[in-house]
């Protein structure tokens, strides 16, 4: 039997418990904080965990390898955001306060709702491969960044490659472009659109409703309309359910192209054997090929440091999440570079984004070689060359290969949609452009 | 001892009718608002504006809506996440229209457009009763979010079909925008909550809220006694539609800054909100106020709990909370199934007798 005061001692106890637990302890202030918004939970938690993993397992090797970046730790705080807006607000008030340096919060949603938040705030944004595509307009979008590539490189790389398989035309061929209704899927359906009037072909749009698991209807119009082609803007369960389909319809998978977000292996592999010869486009190299990953099995995962143990090393996702890491701690050292000291705060880091100039040497030298395009990004320039490249799965080795180089995009086609965007954008928010 | 009646005399009917008849209830509420207004704008911060108060507050709006039209009218609705939108997309539409108009005027046009869409949806509700007018509303859910997202014009034809909320002021203070403080932000939605719950309180004891409740109770009834069905059903249609659409505008302009119709107010939204209402209690202003504190306040406390003090992994913190609110639902679905609302009328009616109870 409990006595009165143990009850109340009790009560004291969690009423305590509470108040501290609202008032979010904040960490060493000398630390790099890179906080982590990801999600490992709900219907893109299988996408989001390795991602989040890849990105966390990277500066965990620079910590224990190097002793962080010159010489200063960098810590990632992680929130989970479920790919949920409203939590992504609360990660991201949760975060700010500790000396935030740069967010990454790996959806286009949740990108749209920051962008204003850390203009106000001068906190770097960077989003390689979502968010906003127009954000590549420096002159606009000061504090946000998106190289390597953005969705309308990846729409122009695409069609780029069809056009080589074609002969260079594409007249009267039928492209069908199967994609998640909501902000992220619809970005690249102007750029198709300029790219059906130029090459002379005709885009079929067919959106499909978040979270995914319901597109049969949409496969049934692909079985009845026979596109040539189909391009794919998915994400979570939305891109196996896809591939599934399109195996179910016997579509050709070698005319089936996703985006970046839609070529990992937890997208092919439910499909088993039928998902064989489907095609994504990639910014970045997969498999553990690289020398960098020595480093990473001595340091990160056999002392048992990796970010949920490392189940995930070298798959297509934990290699994007860790090359964001890549291009993030390269401009944090180009910061401390043009700063002159260790400690950095967030508009020095963004001086370091703008300056960034990560050569394929720089690359060899990290221990990555051409695992990524080059990025050289300058006041008007956040979003750096635009190249992709494409990879195919190879459903009998369980494993993607890359099969063609890095393609710049069609920057006649793109520059002036994104400078259309982003003017548009800046007479919406007030915005004088710079530079 | 000191929660009752004895010794607060009352010399009016006005008196005798008022929200709070108990001296205590009325200081408390008093000191609820005096520190509501005075105190806490001193003091807030971002995290605490951004991510407890000010979703409090705004769901709080919405689920006194809902509130009115499944609580009081027993009208049930699922389609309140397509009104929200209505609301979100009425005030965006006005916003980057009428520029220089002052944005707390836009928010409550936007309240009235989503007031016609609700009555528009709530024809139905004239023929159909009970889980088939649920049906009806949930094809007013789905048809709104598939028109906001099939429409460009909806969204001024942006590229990516999301909706941004420029800088907009109130007597010189932005009230939407990355540059609106913490205090602005919690200040006009506490506006908006005291105020809308206000309204609801006396439109609700009034003979408007009567006829509610008659229809609510049995409707057949209710019209042999003169009620009549068609304006009561309607009016707590748009009534409703009218506080969801407020919560709406809010939850755009003022709290998210951008949104998108599918995520922000799809059926989960729906739910959501209804969900609050069945755990705050239906029926009940301070029962929407609670449901929506046990919904939106819970979860960022257990994550912060879990997270921040017990250092859990973020993904397990998640699961682990989603269990634990889901575990609350049931408990309190089943020890009150008349929600928090009624757990505090049976806490005072205890209070009141209290230290001698029979």
């Amino acid at each position: 039997m409990k006595t009165l005061g143990e009850e109340t001692k009790m009560k004291l106890k969690l009423a305590s418990l509470a108040l501290g637990a609202v008032m979010a302890a904040a960490p060493a202030m000398a630390d790099l904080v890179v906080p982590n918004l990801s999600y490992r939970t709900g219907p893109y938690g299988a996408n989001g965990t390795q991602y989040a993993d890849g990105f966390n397992d990277y500066f965990t090797l620079l910590n224990e390898r190097d002793g962080g970046i010159g010489g200063q730790k960098v810590l990632t705080p992680e929130c989970e955001t479920a790919y949920n807006t409203e939590k992504g607000v609360e990660c991201y008030e949760a975060t700010k306060g500790n000396g935030a340096l740069v967010y990454n919060p790996l959806s286009t949603g949740i990108t749209y709702q920051l962008i204003p938040k850390v203009s106000a705030d001068k906190i770097p944004l960077y989003t390689p491969g979502y968010g906003r595509t127009s954000a590549k307009n420096g002159k606009v979008f000061e504090w946000i960044f998106n190289a390597p590539a953005n969705y309308w490189d990846g729409a122009s790389v695409a069609v780029k490659y069809l056009l080589d398989q074609n002969g260079g035309d594409l007249n009267g061929k039928k492209i069908a472009l199967v994609y998640h209704n909501s902000a992220y899927g619809k970005e690249p359906i102007r750029t198709l659109q300029e790219l059906a009037k130029k090459h002379g072909f005709t885009l079929t749009e067919l959106p499909i409703d978040p979270p995914g698991q319901e597109q049969k209807s949409q496969w049934l119009q692909i079985r009845r309309d026979k596109p040539d082609y189909v391009i794919m803007w998915g994400w979570g369960v939305m891109n196996q359910t896809a591939i599934q389909e399109a195996a179910n319809i016997r579509f050709p998978m070698e005319n089936f192209i996703g985006i970046w977000w839609s070529g990992s292996e937890v997208d092919v592999l439910p499909v088993g054997a039928a998902a064989n010869g489907y095609k994504s486009l990639t910014f970045n190299g997969v498999g553990t090929d690289y020398p960098l990953y020595a480093d990473m099995q001595k340091f990160v995962v056999e002392p048992g440091k990796a970010s949920q143990g490392g189940q995930f090393v070298g798959s297509a996702l934990y290699s994007r999440g860790m090359y964001a890491a890549v291009v993030i701690a390269e401009a944090i050292r180009k910061a401390q570079e043009l700063a002159g000291t260790a400690e950095i705060n967030a508009a020095q880091l963004r001086d370091g984004f703008e300056a960034l100039d990560i050569t394929p040497e720089r690359l060899t030298e990290i221990g990555l070689p051409d695992f990524g395009p080059e990025i050289k990004m300058s006041c008007d320039n956040h979003g750096g060359s635009g190249m992709a490249r494409l990879q195919q799965w190879d459903a009998a080795a369980k494993k993607w290969t890359l099969i063609t180089e890095f393609t710049a995009p069609d920057q006649e086609i793109l520059d002036p949609l994104i400078l259309e965007d982003s003017e548009a954008y800046a007479k919406e928010a007030g915005i004088t452009p710079r530079c | 001892m000191f929660y009752r009646e004895a010794g607060d005399f009352k010399t009016s009917y006005r008196d005798d009718g008022q929200t709070f008849p108990i001296r205590l209830d009325r200081w408390g509420y008093y000191a609820i608002l005096a520190v509501a207004f005075l105190v806490v704008p001193l003091v807030i911060d971002s995290y605490w504006a951004n991510a407890v108060l000010v979703p409090f507050l705004i769901y709080a709006i919405a689920a006194i809506g809902l509130n009115i039209l499944t609580g009081y009218a027993g009208q049930v609705s699922l389609g309140t996440g397509g009104f929200m939108a209505v609301g979100a997309y009425a005030v965006y539409k006005l916003m980057t229209a009428f520029p220089g108009v002052p944005i707390v005027i836009l928010i409550v046009v936007a309240g009235a457009v989503t007031a016609v869409v609700g009555v528009l949806f709530g024809l139905p509700s004239l023929r159909i009763k009970g889980f088939y007018l649920a049906v009806a509303t949930l094809a007013a859910q789905f048809f709104l979010v598939w028109l906001f997202n099939k429409v460009p014009w909806f969204y001024n034809y942006s590229a990516s079909g999301q909706i941004n909320a420029p800088e907009r002021t109130m007597f010189g203070w932005a009230i939407t925008g990355p540059a609106t403080t913490a205090s602005a932000k919690y200040l006009t939605c506490l506006v908006f909550a005291v105020v809308l719950a206000w309204v609801a309180r006396n439109l609700t004891r009034g003979s408007v809220g009567r006829k509610w409740m008659a229809i609510r109770d049995m409707d057949i009834a209710a019209e042999i006694i003169g009620v009549n069905p068609l304006t009561a059903k309607l009016s707590a249609f748009a009534v409703s539609s009218f506080f969801v659409g407020i919560a709406g505008a809010l939850l755009f302009s003022v709290y998210l800054g951008a949104a998108e119709a599918s995520e922000a107010f799809g059926i989960n939204k729906s739910f959501l909100i209804l969900f609050m209402v069945i755990i705050g209690g239906l029926g009940s202003i301070f029962g929407s106020f609670a449901g929506a504190a046990f919904l939106v306040l819970l979860p960022v406390f257990l994550k912060n709990v879990l997270v921040a003090q017990l250092g859990w992994p973020t993904d397990l913190a998640a699961h682990i909370e989603l269990m634990i609110v889901g575990a609350l639902i049931v408990f309190f679905l089943i020890v009150e199934p008349h929600g928090l609302a009624r757990l505090w009328r049976l806490t005072k009616e205890k209070l009141r007798l209290w230290p001698f109870p029979h």
